[in-house]
């Protein structure tokens, strides 16, 4: 394994396989705060230029959080296909690039690839490919998934409404949720962030989003975003639930910042499988974000992409239904303005797709950003055109509870019409029922969310 | 005649803040609205937002009684499938108010007129502030110094100031709460530190403010990260016995301090009790039996 090279003439060494991983990011403010970045644009490239020369061997022996330690290392590595593993393991990383690049390599070839890689190659080579790579690379994959619908179909482009409300008032939730279904929003799910993190506040929301499914037949899902073990103790005593969220990371360690291990959603799983209101089988939804690790000290010195990667290797057995990277969501010391925010975006997507999760990503950004709506509008039809599963929706952009923006419920119908995608088939049709949606464009009748209250 | 000298001298004023600024802050009631009868003569004022720019909805009324509800924008209506121009503008101009309120310095005025000295953290600007939280978290070596020097040592209640990512919140409240705060604690015989303002704080200099004054409780009052719907919001976050590197759970937190939520005058006189509590009962945080 060699860790050094030469580059415009000048010597450049490295420590280890975390640190050649950590140099060779695109620059962002989160490894530079952790200390791990490089020093300069060329010893960036050199990082790269050393990269592309390890073997995948080399990043599969060494994970950046030790197997010993790590549950989520543990879970990778255990997991892998050792068939495919081995066919590619003394590929260089360069090689690898070029054949996810290749015309030689097809959708099922990728997705097979997938099952061989672990967190740190699926990091590797995205760290080798520019953004029209990513794009393009994560354009060859689609990844599907089947709780009541089925996301992630090509053609597809779906949205998770988001009613949330400053104090989790069911009437003026319902409100937005009208709004939002009457833009033709809420395909891939129906899923509030709630303010009061208790039992009894996840279940009264969750009893209206299942009075509104039934009621007008809307073939979609529902969830409340508590914490998994809320979440857990609502569906006990009966609340109706067809998914269950949680927040992961790239570590066992960062795992239990958040409050939960493995054994948490595997309990999850079992009790939906067994109570849950959703057909099925993939009851899952997870939410990730670069920096998240480094915000609770459990990077080990890693970069955040490469802990960004670990997140979807974590997510990959449960078989989630939806993961979606928060990307602009934890401020500029992680990732300082539009151009970094844009580049994790689409990172993040490829890495998802890489990995085998169905992947979405809520285009956003706070207010302390060097950023604003029209580079989340931009992030937004990349991440269309590199065939994302989903987006997000909210009133006009605004986010009233979390106090940030993503997505307006106006972008995704202008995003399907641009690109020629649709909603996913049955609940198309029943937009079409509604009188909402017509040949996959919006009607006279779409934005008005009062077309529900006169039944 | 007096009169006549009190229009003169807002007439005086007003002119004077257009020539510092270009612009003039009028008083939120005052704002004037079209009433839905033409175009806004500001479209941020709330009788402007109050009205739906939906043509034609298919139950009026239900859609009036659903935006009492909820302050998310809805009933927004459309062009094509974009946003129409109104809305788009008012998004904007929420949002040019909410990066001036993180990016924006506190008039540094305001500290004088209220009797407060300015100190600093390490951080050297606005761009280092939001970048590097660990840096917002330490003070200076001259605001160690200064503090030393100028402030009562060991008081029961050390209170002050911070921008933290909303200079608006701090010149928005900060006037109306530290009176009603300072008298408060005060009157309950209580011995409050020497307030002062700290540029670029976050949220954890606190507990260094508490070591370098000695002070029992220490409470500062933060400009929180604007939303779209205010750039006004600011937090106390309140601890006891604070020192570095305490745990997040040990300190008291009272958000939502702006004119729509707790407004400050209130919220200086709960926190009064809030910080009595905590000097009786020796704890804050999850400590802090309610």
């Amino acid at each position: 394994m060699k860790l050094s090279t030469t580059l415009a003439g000048r010597h450049f060494t490295f420590r280890d396989v975390k640190d050649v991983l950590a140099k060779a990011n695109e620059e962002k403010s989160g490894d530079i705060l952790a200390g791990v970045a490089a020093a300069s644009d060329l010893e960036r490239v050199a990082a790269k230029v050393v990269l592309s020369d390890l073997l995948v061997r080399d990043l599969r022996e060494n994970p950046v959080v030790p197997y010993e330690d790590d549950e989520v290392t543990r879970l990778n590595q255990d997991g892998l296909d050792a068939a495919v593993y081995s066919r590619i393991q003394n590929w260089t990383m360069a090689q690898l690039r070029e054949y996810i690049l290749s015309y030689q390599s097809t959708e099922e070839d990728l997705k097979a690839l997938g099952r061989g890689l672990t967190a740190e190659v699926v990091a590797g080579v995205c760290k080798l490919m520019s953004n029209l790579d990513l794009i393009y690379a994560a354009n060859k994959i689609r990844v599907t998934a089947t709780c009541n619908t089925t996301i992630g179909r090509r053609g597809c482009l779906s949205t998770r409404l988001q009613p949330n409300h400053s104090t989790d008032n069911v009437e003026g939730i319902t409100a937005s949720l009208f709004e939002g279904l009457s833009y033709g929003c809420g395909d891939a799910l129906l899923g509030l962030n709630p303010v009061n993190d208790t039992v009894s506040s996840l279940a009264d929301v969750l009893k209206r989003f299942d009075e509104v499914k039934n009621r007008f037949e809307i073939p979609t899902q529902i969830c409340v975003l508590g914490h998994i073990t809320t979440q857990i103790e609502a569906v006990k005593r009966g609340a109706p639930c067809d998914m269950i969220f949680q927040s992961i990371a790239g570590s066992q360690k960062g795992n239990s910042a958040f409050g939960f291990s493995r054994e948490t959603v595997e309990e999850a799983l079992a009790l939906l499988r067994d109570r849950g209101t959703a057909k099925g089988p993939d009851v899952m939804y997870f939410e990730t974000g670069q920096g998240s690790e480094l915000s609770s000290d459990a990077h080990y010195g890693a970069d955040q992409v490469t802990m960004e990667a670990r997140c979807y290797a974590f997510a990959r057995p449960f078989h989630p239904f939806m993961v979606n990277t928060v990307v602009g969501f934890i401020g500029p010391e992680y990732l300082y303005d539009s151009r970094q925010v844009i580049r994790a975006g689409l990172e993040d997507h490829f890495m998802g797709k890489l990995s085998g999760v169905p992947m979405g990503c809520d285009c956003c950004y706070t207010n302390h950003m060097m950023a604003d709506q029209n580079d989340i509008e931009n992030l937004s039809l990349l991440l269309g055109s590199a065939g994302v599963n989903y987006i997000l929706g909210v009133p006009t952009s605004d986010d009233v509870m979390l106090n940030y923006q993503t997505n307006a419920y106006h972008d995704v119908g202008t995003i399907r019409e641009i690109l020629g995608l649709r909603p996913i088939r049955e609940f198309e049709q029943w937009l079409e029922k509604m009188g909402i949606m017509e040949n996959g464009r919006l009607t006279d009748r779409a934005g008005d969310p009062t077309i529900f209250t006169r039944r | 005649m007096a009169e006549r000298d009190n229009i003169a001298a807002i007439v005086a004023e007003v002119i004077a803040q257009l020539q510092r600024t270009g612009s003039v802050a009028l008083p939120q009631g005052d704002r004037p609205c079209c009433g839905g009868e033409g175009p806004c003569g500001d479209i941020t004022a709330p009788a402007c937002r109050r009205i739906s720019l939906l043509d034609h909805p298919e139950d009026p009324e239900a859609l009036e009684r659903m935006r009492t509800k909820t302050t998310a924008r809805i009933g927004v209506g459309r062009a094509g499938p974009r946003l129409k121009t109104q809305t788009l503008l008012t998004l904007r101009a929420d949002h040019a108010q909410a990066r001036d309120a993180v990016f924006a310095d506190v008039d540094p005025a305001l500290p004088e007129q209220l009797g407060l000295f300015t100190v600093q953290t390490q951080c050297d600007s606005k761009d280092t502030y939001v970048t590097r939280p660990d840096l917002g978290r330490r003070l200076s070596e001259e605001a160690v110094e200064t503090l030393r020097r100028r402030c009562v040592p060991n008081p029961d209640v050390q209170i002050y100031a911070s921008d933290g990512l909303s200079s608006t919140a701090i010149e928005a409240n900060l006037p109306n709460i530290l009176p009603v705060l300072m008298d408060g604690l005060k009157g309950r015989g209580l011995t409050v530190g020497t307030p002062f303002f700290l540029r670029f704080g976050r949220v954890g200099a606190e507990e260094q403010v508490a070591e370098v004054v000695g002070a029992k409780v220490v409470c500062v009052l933060l400009g929180e990260r604007p939303g779209l719907a205010t750039a006004e919001s600011m937090s106390a976050y309140i601890a006891y016995n604070a020192y570095v590197g305490m745990p997040e759970s040990k300190r008291t937190v009272v958000s939502n301090i702006h004119r729509d939520g707790i407004a400050a005058v209130e919220a200086g006189a709960y926190l009064t009790e809030v910080i009595c509590r905590i000097l009786e009962q020796r704890a804050s945080g999850v400590d802090l039996v309610k």
